[in-house]
């Protein structure tokens, strides 16, 4: 089934089980250093201590406003720029390390970028981008060229008709769905979604969804989604992820977090949503001002300046990631027993 | 506002407007109205010729470059009319215009506050002192915190969200009747993007202010807009109320765009509808209606006449030969389109 040689690639086939991670993210931090005067040196604290797994065959998806730092995870999740601490697991195995290359890690897991034309080479056909990673990895040309046009029936573009265009002859519709093809041609487990679907208009993005809920179907792929549209991740995720400032401020199946948030900033961000409905407008937005700079994040609780639960303990304790139900797993003071906030529940008594 | 003695003039007026570029006719034909004090929203995808619309207004675009034929009243005003001068006063005292970026609309080496007295001055005889403090008042009105020290950032100092504020105060800053805004929110972030919609509403409300939006973002369209026209192909395919359009849609192309809403989805991984294809090429235009190709109704007929705008309801106007079909089908449930795009 596989046209990639070198026998059997010990990542292609399942490991550890249904049951184990695709892939476990821990204590994950980034900071970028900025250089500015002669001043402290000061950092982005762009990730900042992020943990979660991704499971077999589900989609992860990731939300927040600019500056959170979902595309900073995405990009160390690809190993695109160094992480600073924190580990990395692949289906139980260490990446990166001598068991686990980068190089045969990145054959498992795959970007789709939102900016499909910069993220295209302008000077190679649509067919030989799709075909230049297989060819990398050892696939003969003829192959890997056959290969090529398959993946671009499949995800809807005539092999006759688009094969041998320049990205800038075809929409932007179309550039997604090659990325979307140049992606699966290592046929690898993972696939992250960078906001992929959002510089394309509404009728497009349909489409665009449509097909990666196809392929995920047909390939058994693992989709971590990026995206800052609520609609779009929850009609997408089994599980959504909300970050804030570098850090998870809740994480759990999309109909919970979605439906009933936990978190005060996961409730305001789906209220910003504009509604579809002419006599029922917002009429208030619950956030004010923009994110904050993530160079000197609040202390305490991140979001304790911008939330209207914020008490004065907010300030003074940085909560933890716990469950408010299973698999639901909330960061907000006021959502646990024992924290000290007015509003938190009533500690259960281990009988 | 206190207009009384012309009640019926409308805010701005558009008929029989074409816009074309070479061969290429990006808009063709809108007949537009937006009465005074009302929000109208411009939605449709990229290339239906809205954003185009919109400039023509001002007449942003080079006449050596551009054919525009038909006509333009705003603000009282033959738009096509004015000569250099008076076009220029035009421009920011009568209608004035908000753009998607606002980090690429301002000037990077000048200070924000010298962008407001100077576009100010450049209007009216006043003491720089003056046109300092409308300028901070200005910033006040559109809620930027620390007014009177953001007026001395420039440009890059300020976030995504100040920066479209920062825009708006720009634009109001001499007095317009009419504010044209491209895509204001489409850069911004969701929490940011309901504030800046909330304010453009409270400006309309509070100013009486006259508003175009365009946006491809229907949701971003009713809440701020009291009317909504869909363009497709440089064409308006269906105007009304947010109300009519969004409740009671009568064109097929408007039907497609609800449906294809994620949220619009039955079920959490059941397909979404779509649109199949995409939109025509503008250069060879085929007869008929624009939309044929992609419809889920298409009649023999449609491929041949283009249909006539007509009113279904008062005020809501639709340009399809099919509309009580197609209306009947969105009422009747969610299965209309039934063509995949392979």
């Amino acid at each position: 089934m596989s046209v990639i040689p070198h026998g059997p690639d010990p990542f292609a086939m399942d490991r550890g089980g249904p049951a184990q991670p695709l892939l476990s993210i821990s204590g994950l931090v980034k900071h970028f250093p900025v250089r500015k005067g002669t001043g402290p040196k000061r950092v982005v604290r762009a990730v900042d201590g992020v943990d979660f797994d991704v499971m077999k065959g589900e989609t992860l998806g990731i939300v927040g406003e600019s500056g959170c730092g979902k595309s900073t995870t995405a990009k160390l999740i690809m190993g695109l720029i160094e992480r600073d601490t924190g580990g990395m697991l692949y289906d139980g195995q260490a990446i990166g390390e001598r068991a686990m290359p980068w190089r045969s890690y990145r054959r498992q897991a795959q970007m789709v970028f939102q900016d499909s034309y910069a993220s295209l080479n302008p000077r190679m056909t649509v067919e030989q981008s799709i075909a230049f990673g297989p060819k990398v990895n050892g696939v003969p040309g003829r192959q890997a060229v056959e290969r090529a046009r398959a993946l671009l029936a499949r995800v809807g573009l005539e092999p006759k008709r688009f094969a041998g265009r320049y990205p800038h002859e075809i929409s932007g519709g179309q550039r997604q769905r090659v990325n979307i093809a140049r992606a699966l041609a290592l046929e690898p487990r993972l696939v992250l979604l960078d906001e992929a679907v959002s510089a394309l208009d509404k009728s497009v993005e349909a489409q665009v969804l449509n097909l990666l809920l196809d392929l995920k179907a047909e390939f058994g792929l693992t989709y971590i989604f990026i995206s800052h549209d609520l609609n779009v991740v929850r009609y997408i995720s089994d599980r959504v992820m909300v970050m804030y400032l570098g850090r998870v401020a809740e994480i759990g199946p999309s109909d919970s977090v979605l439906a009933a948030p936990g978190h005060p900033y996961t409730q305001a961000l789906l209220s910003s949503m504009p509604s579809l409905d002419p006599d029922n407008r917002t009429q208030e937005a619950l956030l004010a001002g923009d994110p904050p700079n993530p160079i000197d994040p609040p202390s305490g609780c991140r979001f304790h300046p911008r939330c209207a639960l914020a008490e004065g303990i907010c300030a003074g304790r940085e909560p933890p990631l716990a469950p408010i139900m299973p698999l639901h797993r909330v960061a907000c003071l006021a959502r646990q027993p024992g924290s000290g906030h007015s509003a938190a529940p009533a500690e259960v008594l281990a009988a | 506002m206190t207009d009384t003695t012309i009640p019926t003039v409308p805010a701005v007026e558009l008929s029989g407007l074409r816009v074309a570029f070479g061969k290429t006719q990006v808009v063709d034909g809108v007949d537009l109205r937006l009465e005074r004090g009302q929000a109208l929203a411009l939605i449709g995808e990229s290339g239906s010729g809205k954003s185009v619309t919109l400039r023509a207004i001002l007449r942003l675009y080079a006449p050596g470059r551009s054919r525009i034929e038909g006509t333009i009243f705003a603000a009282g005003r033959d738009v096509l009319a004015l000569d250099k001068r008076a076009l220029s006063e035009f421009r920011g005292g009568d209608v004035s215009m908000i753009f998607q970026e606002p980090l690429l609309a301002f000037d990077p080496v000048y200070t924000v506050g010298n962008q407001i007295t100077e576009s100010i001055r450049r209007h009216e005889t006043i003491s720089a002192r003056d046109a300092r403090a409308r300028a901070l008042a200005l910033f006040e009105r559109v809620r930027i915190p620390s007014p009177e020290r953001r007026l001395d950032n420039y440009p890059h100092e300020m976030s995504g969200g100040m920066r479209q504020r920062a825009m708006i105060a720009l634009a109001l800053a001499c007095r317009p009747q009419v504010l044209l805004a491209d895509e204001p929110t489409t850069a911004l972030d969701a929490t940011v993007q309901i504030q800046v919609l909330l304010l453009l509403r409270e400006l309309q409300r509070d100013l009486g202010l006259s508003i175009i939006i365009v946006t491809h973002d229907l949701g971003a369209a009713v809440e701020v807009a009291d009317r909504i026209a869909v363009m497709y192909a440089g064409k308006i395919v269906e105007t009304g109320t947010a109300r009519q359009v969004v409740r009671d849609p009568h064109h097929p192309y408007t039907i497609g765009l609800l449906r294809s809403r994620a949220e619009g989805a039955m079920d959490k991984g059941s397909r979404l509808q779509t649109i199949p294809g995409s939109p025509p090429d503008l250069a060879n235009r085929p007869p008929g209606c624009p939309f044929a190709p992609r419809c889920f109704l298409v009649a023999d007929r449609c491929r041949k006449e283009m249909p006539p705008a007509a009113a279904i309801a008062p005020g809501h106007v639709i340009a399809c030969w099919r509309g009580e079909e197609a209306s009947a089908a969105y009422r009747a449930g969610p299965t209309p389109v039934a063509v995949e795009m392979a």
